[in-house]
């Protein structure tokens, strides 16, 4: 009885990999322990090894695949004595219309999502895929746009969103800069100054604190002192917030901050149509944009167009699940701790209504109140510290402009008032669930 | 110098860049050559004393309080900015620190603007929202005016960045004090100025703001070493030493030899400043005596060479102080910014 190989996990979170080269072949005799393959994900490469000795009579999925589930069954062993292989593999026939290096994979194996689709229907692609993909459409459309930070070019990315760009745009419009965020900041603001398109990538949020005074002192401030003289257009980009595992330093949501600076924007997106529409046009906006990532949102796929002029307008936010009976407000990650909660909640008979701000500044008031207004209740979900935080600022707003529409208080579901904790138990318990905004809307009734 | 392997930014002769921003194509060199004049003698001597002026009657203002907040007075460091504005071509940048009034009328800006900002005017150069610390003639080629201290180091590197990225032989000179040197953005933008070759000139004012020995004792000129960054110490209180300082490091940056930094030793006649009388300033210690200061060397040497008389300078001297009288009676008349304009400039 044939054995499946198994695609592995690097991380109690990691979902997916990438299954970057065979080291062996099919036919091949291998022993358990030996390096059967290589796999990576954006955080780190892993070596698959045989668990058992056998021939490899299999392989089910072609090295270069990206977005393979972990636990899918990459190939087979089938345990014999050694000896020489059999002379031809029996294969499945190809499916139809399929590109014949596919047909091997089991139907469902996430590779079959890539398969090519007419131009301009919708796809499903990661997150990650989307924003490179915002990153690479902008800069061939506009030689001023530049990518900057650390490990962005020949590295591929820390994260593998520039992944592709150095080899495509070279190190003139790649630059990998040197482990200096408040100066590179800094000479992002000035290009900008001086009419570039810079997109500044920090590895983590968190790292830009070093750079923290170039972005309000700098960036977005300069517009108003100079009396409209002096523009800066520029993406600060990168994860923010929650990461598995990192503890204290690493894992901080820094939503409210910057939402709290005039001359800003910052869009904080959910889906991969709006992380490509709305990088998209903080690269095209005259003004500083503040983009923030999540890390657990990478490797989530969504269906997202494939026009390389979708755009998604700056400052609007999206009701993307209709609902009567409380309005769920969220952003970034927290939207799937929302969607989530209304499935659960819609199972006992509770329509929940989940906005997704994906603007945090401007605030799209119109369309959270007009949600608040219909359902009388709400609850805001955000993974940073409660006091300061984005809910809080739209829980006053909706205390100050639809007060009388409300028939319940403003809830709040945040990331707990302490420093992010590194045992998984403590993590866990510091960051919103879903089963914390299920327990919120229920209050709420 | 190992720097030079790795500069892909400098080693493209022409961007692909689809031609000049906003900003540049608004840049206007002829607003240049009403400060410099013919680059002569009497010209630098008139550009510095137009600064000198200026500055006096900003002190003035200040006292008389129609100037608020800070206020920080260039009188003695004019030969710097004036010996750099000759040095450099009129399409090069200039960035400075919220000691910038001497730099904006160098790059051209209109006194009565400058000083109509420092009262808080809408005739302001910045709408008067910006203030004495805040403003920018980037038609000009000047940035700002930043009140950060070095931050306009890092962004004065982005600006040279910018220049290598388009490859369009512009050079930019980035101005800071002593006292920032020891900030840490000036060291980063120092490795990525010197990683990419890019076209700058780093000026130091060493207007000597804290007494030596509180320093490391290395001249502030060999702060770049570490980096592959030449240096020199020039005698900021010379037109002309800056001016010959000036060209070469321009030259070099803009032939792709990248950085150097130019130490100008210079004193600052007043206090750090309106709010500063200046009293810890070498206490006991001696000042250099008059012959220090750069517009009376620059008068000597005018006489000395016969290239104007006595009468001639004191007509100069007039006619400046009319120009500065006629931008501090602007400034004060100048009505404040209207309402409307409160919120406007947050965003474009």
């Amino acid at each position: 009885m044939a054995t499946h190989v198994l695609m592995p996990a690097l991380s109690p979170e990691m979902k997916f990999g990438k299954l970057t080269k065979w080291l062996k072949r099919e036919g091949d005799f291998v022993e358990a322990g030996d390096i059967l393959a290589e796999i990576e994900t954006e955080k780190a490469t892993m070596e698959v090894e045989a668990v058992e000795t056998g021939v490899l009579e299999r392989i089910l999925t072609p090295e270069g695949t990206d977005n393979v589930a972990v636990d899918s069954p990459i190939a087979l062993i089938e345990p014999a004595a050694p000896g020489p292989a059999p002379a031809a593999v029996s294969v499945e026939p190809p499916l139809p219309d399929e590109p014949t290096i596919l047909a091997r994979v089991p139907a469902g194996s996430p590779v079959l999502a890539q398969a090519p689709q007419p131009r301009d229907a919708t796809r499903k692609i990661t997150v990650r895929e989307a924003l490179r993909e915002a990153l690479a459409e902008e800069m061939r459309r506009d030689p001023d746009v530049f990518v900057l930070g650390e490990e962005v070019g020949d590295a591929q990315g820390a994260s593998r969103v520039t992944h592709g760009l150095f080899q495509e745009f070279g190190a003139r419009r790649v630059v990998d800069t040197p482990i200096a965020e408040h100066g590179f900041a800094g000479l992002g603001v000035g290009a900008a100054m001086a009419g570039l398109k810079p997109v500044i990538e920090f590895m983590s949020f968190n790292f830009a604190l070093q750079a923290v005074d170039h972005i309000v002192n700098s960036a977005a401030k300069t517009l108003y002192m100079s009396g409209g003289a002096v523009h800066c257009p520029i993406v600060f980009r990168g994860p923010n917030g929650a990461r598995a595992r990192v503890g204290a330093q690493h894992a901080q949501d820094f939503s409210a901050w910057f939402a709290h600076i005039p001359g800003l924007k910052v869009v904080a997106p959910y889906s991969a149509a709006d992380a490509k529409g709305l990088l998209k046009a903080a690269i095209r906006d005259p003004n500083p944009v503040i983009f923030l990532e999540h890390e657990h949102l990478y490797s989530q796929s969504f269906p997202a167009p494939d026009d390389p002029d979708h755009l998604v307008e700056i400052g609007l936010a999206r009701v993307c699940r209709a609902g009567g009976d409380a309005t769920v407000i969220a952003f970034s990650h927290g939207v799937g701790l929302a969607l989530a909660a209304a499935d659960i909640l819609a199972g006992e008979g509770i329509e929940v209504e989940v906005v997704d701000l994906r603007t945090l500044r401007p605030l799209d008031m119109p369309t959270i109140l007009r949600s608040v207004r219909k359902t009388g209740r709400c609850a805001i979900v955000e993974e940073g510290w409660p006091q300061g935080g984005v809910g809080a600022e739209i829980c006053a707003r909706i205390v100050e402009e639809a007060f009388d529409d409300l028939d319940a208080p403003v809830r709040r579901v945040t990331g707990r008032d302490i420093p992010m904790p590194y045992a998984a138990n403590l993590e866990k318990m510091a960051l919103p669930q879903t089963a914390d905004v299920v327990a919120t809307v229920r209050a709420l009734l | 110098m190992a720097a030079a392997l790795s500069s892909p930014l400098a080693a493209r002769p022409s961007a692909s860049s689809a031609g000049e921003n906003s900003f540049a194509a608004d840049f206007s060199p002829e607003i240049l050559s009403d400060f410099l004049g013919d680059g002569g003698e009497l010209a630098l001597y008139r550009g510095m004393l137009l600064i000198r002026r200026f500055e006096e009657k900003a002190g003035l203002l200040f006292g008389m309080g129609l100037i608020g907040g800070f206020c920080h007075l260039y009188i003695g460091q004019e030969a710097v900015v004036v010996g750099m504005r000759l040095a450099a071509s009129p399409r090069d940048q200039f960035i400075t620190s919220y000691r910038q009034h001497g730099h904006l009328l160098a790059c051209g800006a209109d006194p009565k603007a400058v000083m109509a900002e420092m009262t808080g005017r809408s005739g302001g150069l910045s709408g008067g929202k910006g203030g004495s610390m805040h403003m920018y003639a980037p038609e000009g080629g000047f940035y700002g005016g930043h009140g950060i201290v070095a931050g306009q180091v890092s962004i004065g590197t982005g600006l040279a960045f910018a220049n290598a990225y388009r490859g369009d032989g512009r050079v930019c000179v980035a101005f800071f004090g002593d006292g920032a040197a020891d900030q840490g953005q000036v060291a980063e933008s120092l490795v990525m100025a010197a990683r990419w070759r890019l076209p700058i000139v780093f000026v130091i004012e060493n207007n000597r703001a804290l007494p030596e020995d509180e320093g490391s004792g290395a001249p502030l000129a060999d702060r770049g070493a570490a980096f592959g960054i030449p240096g020199a110490q020039v005698d900021g209180m010379c037109v002309q030493s800056v001016r010959e300082a000036g060209e070469g490091a321009i030259f070099r940056a803009r032939e792709g030899g990248g950085p150097t930094i130019l130490e100008m030793r210079t004193e600052r006649f007043r206090g750090h400043s309106m709010a500063d009388p200046g009293k810890y300033r070498r206490k006991g210690e001696e000042r250099r005596g008059p012959s220090s200061d750069p517009l009376d060397r620059q008068r000597e040497k005018i006489l000395a060479l016969g290239l104007a008389g006595e009468a001639d300078l004191k007509s100069i001297d007039a006619e400046v102080r009319a120009r500065v009288g006629e931008a501090a009676e602007y400034a004060a008349q100048c009505p404040e910014p209207d309402p409307g304009a409160l919120e406007t400039n947050v965003l474009l």
